[in-house]
């Protein structure tokens, strides 16, 4: 009889790096790493909760976003994630992902150049890089490491890297962060 | 049902014309998930999250099943609506005994329990998992357990 392989789950995989878009510092004591959707309206509800949550444990919190568009289900949530990134590489990362989750019944290609171009993009390479996906790669791998983590739909998150199994409802988070601070 | 035991080979229905036998899928990994029903109430469910991350179990050569109590009728909606693509199997009749086999069937409501089953290429259970009532368990485990198996694979 061999024995039962010893296998963790629900541990974030890869931790915050240079790569992630982050909120925050480093140095602060609670790392939260949301895995989410922007065609999800799971996501879109839990969007102002992280919000709320950000802006009044502001010096507690490290936060990072990472990409998980279900995409089976969402036709428009692979282009969304992409979108956010093709902004990020403009150094517009969080109003892009702002826009997306408040606009979650609008992400057809032609509403989001327009919210692009009044973001303020060069929307010449923003379109390029859509088209030749160039953050296809980053996308997946957000999404592999979610696999990798346990994420279980979304949004999931992770506090100081393990799995939190609670609502996405602002007391409840802010009391399982509080307990990190 | 523990690492290291042969599965219990079960033959169940897959669609309205046609069966699977899990002695059948020897010579690749098969993962069997077991879930309470179809049509959970989140849009996000773990059939859904195993379909999305259906690449990475193709990299292993997996088969992935999903295994509970519904009817082929029901498992056909369910999969159209979800866009489903790998097989869900109906542990319809005599109702559970799949379920029983593994010893997951919880015998108070008659479904099904939420638990996770990956078989290596001879049909042997290399890791199982019951996960917590309500707790849809992911993905990592299945694909930490394949990445275990491969290693081993390698002569």
């Amino acid at each position: 009889m061999r024995t039962s392989l010893d296998i963790q789950q629900g541990q974030l995989q890869m931790p915050i790096s240079r790569r992630d878009h982050t909120i925050g510092s480093p140095d602060a004591p609670v790392i939260l790493v949301e895995f989410g959707d922007y065609q999800c309206p799971y996501c879109g509800a839990a969007h102002p909760v992280v919000t709320a949550l950000l802006d009044e444990r502001a010096s507690a919190l490290f936060f990072a976003f990472r990409h998980f568009p279900l995409t089976n289900v969402h036709e428009n949530a692979q282009f969304a994630a992409e979108s956010a990134e093709a902004a990020g590489a403009q150094g517009h990362y969080w109003e892009m992902h702002n826009w997306l989750f408040e606009h979650q019944r609008q992400l057809q290609p032609s509403a989001v150049m327009a919210a692009a171009a009044a973001i303020g993009l060069d929307i010449d390479r923003f379109a390029q890089d859509l088209a030749a996906h160039a953050f296809l790669p980053k996308v997946q791998e957000d999404f592999m490491t979610g696999l990798r983590s346990g994420v279980n739909g979304t949004p999931t998150f992770f506090i100081n890297g393990a799995r939190y199994e609670g609502p996405a409802t602002l007391e409840a988070l802010t009391e399982a962060v509080d307990e990190f601070r | 049902m523990a690492a290291g035991e042969p599965a219990p080979d079960v033959e169940l229905k897959a669609s309205p014309t046609q069966t699977v036998r899990i002695s059948g899928l020897h010579g690749r990994p098969v993962v069997l998930a077991f879930y309470p029903a179809d049509f959970s109430p989140v849009c996000t469910d773990q059939l859904s999250l195993y379909q999305t991350a259906a690449p990475a179990f193709a990299k292993y050569d997996a088969q992935v099943l999903g295994i509970s109590t519904d009817g082929v009728w029901c498992h056909q909606a369910f999969a159209q609506q979800r866009g489903l693509k790998f097989p869900l199997l109906a542990d319809a009749w005599p109702h559970g005994a799949a379920a029983q086999a593994y010893g997951v069937l919880d015998t108070d409501d008659g479904l099904a329990a939420r638990a996770l089953f990956v078989l290596d290429h001879q049909g042997v259970v290399a890791w199982s998992y019951l996960s917590p009532s309500g707790v849809n368990p992911g993905a990592d485990g299945i694909l930490a357990a394949l990445d275990a198996m491969t290693a081993k694979a390698v002569p």
